[in-house]
């Protein structure tokens, strides 16, 4: 459930005090609000961008347990599971930054499922070889980097439009170097994604 | 005399009122929602791969819920998976129709939704809806 915010009582309380406060009191003090309160939506559409970043959240929890599988599968040789777990790397940062922009706004970041639920949906036993791994990676990649481009168009909230097109950029990178270890042929025709 | 006078000039009153507004909307096309283009499962199959299966899968609930048998389901309807309230509550059936809508806009048709990304070609949409309606009963 969303916990949201009262944007006119926090607005009024940093009116009544910024004069007296720096800007790391007026943070802490912000952050203060907003986990004090309560569960009043501010705005239909700030809760629409907590249900939007929270199904990202899902996503990127989706991808950081398939490049653990992948990392587990002991089908990676060295290099490859080097990147692999750089590229999850990437993905728990991509994890904390939608969960801070969550809690910014009010909202409450959905938890994880278990790893055995994600091998499950994702279908992971029947990967058999080092291709298999990096295709199933470069599906979730190429899906990433269009469902956050995808996402942009929806959100409310100008200041995630940033996010969603840096993480956009990151999972597109990924997908760039996954096609080139699978050796696919450059896209002939842009745009490649959107 | 008289009264077929009266007779026939009370009638002209009456058409002259009723003929335009009859000549008028039988000129004008009733509205109709515009027809989409017919879609290729094929097609539909690498789109749904690429822009969908982020989160979706025919099979398995993951981000999104599983879409085999999807045409004719309620929306917000299988068990084992959680849905936002608002897809729960939308009263929406899943067809032709309503996939076309939500495909184009999915926060505006259910406000509350948790599904963001949108299909802006009519063409991408018809393809994906096509396929779902081939992996449906």
């Amino acid at each position: 459930m969303i916990n949201a915010i009262d944007m006119n009582s926090r607005r009024r309380v940093l009116a009544g005090t910024a004069l007296s406060l720096s800007a790391v009191g007026a943070l802490a003090l912000l952050g203060q609000t907003t986990r004090a309160a309560g569960s009043v939506a501010a705005s239909p559409n700030v809760g629409q961008d907590v249900q939007l970043l929270n199904a990202a959240l899902a996503l990127e929890d989706e991808g950081i347990a398939a490049y653990q599988i992948g990392a587990e599968s002991k089908l990676l040789t060295p290099d490859v599971l080097k990147i692999a777990v750089t590229f999850q790397g990437h993905h728990k940062q991509h994890r904390d930054d939608l969960t801070a922009a969550i809690k910014r706004l009010g909202g409450k970041a959905m938890e994880p499922k278990s790893q055995p639920d994600y091998a499950k949906s994702l279908g992971t036993a029947t990967l058999k070889d080092q291709a298999g791994v990096l295709r199933l990676a470069l599906k979730l990649e190429r899906g990433a980097t269009n469902a956050y481009l995808g996402l942009i168009s929806s959100l409310d909230q100008s200041d995630l439009y940033l996010l969603a097109a840096r993480t956009a950029s990151d999972e597109s990178f990924h997908a760039a170097v996954l096609g080139n270890a699978l050796g696919e042929a450059i896209p002939q025709k842009a745009p490649m994604f959107g | 005399m008289k009264l077929n006078y009266l007779f026939w000039a009370a009638a002209l009153l009456l058409a002259s009122e009723s003929v335009p507004v009859t000549a008028a909307r039988l000129a004008t096309p009733l509205p109709s929602a515009p027809q989409p283009p017919p879609g290729v499962p094929t097609r539909g199959a690498e789109i749904y791969e690429t822009k969908c299966g982020a989160c979706h899968s025919l099979d398995a609930n993951r981000i999104g819920p599983k879409h085999r048998n999807l045409f004719g389901r309620k929306a917000g309807s299988i068990a084992d998976f959680h849905y936002t309230n608002a897809l729960k509550q939308s009263g929406i059936v899943w067809n032709a129709q309503t996939l076309d809508r939500w495909l184009q806009n999915p926060v505006a048709m259910v406000p509350g939704t948790a599904m963001g990304i949108r299909l802006t070609s009519a063409q991408d949409r018809a393809d994906v809806i096509a396929y779902l309606r081939q992996n449906s009963r």
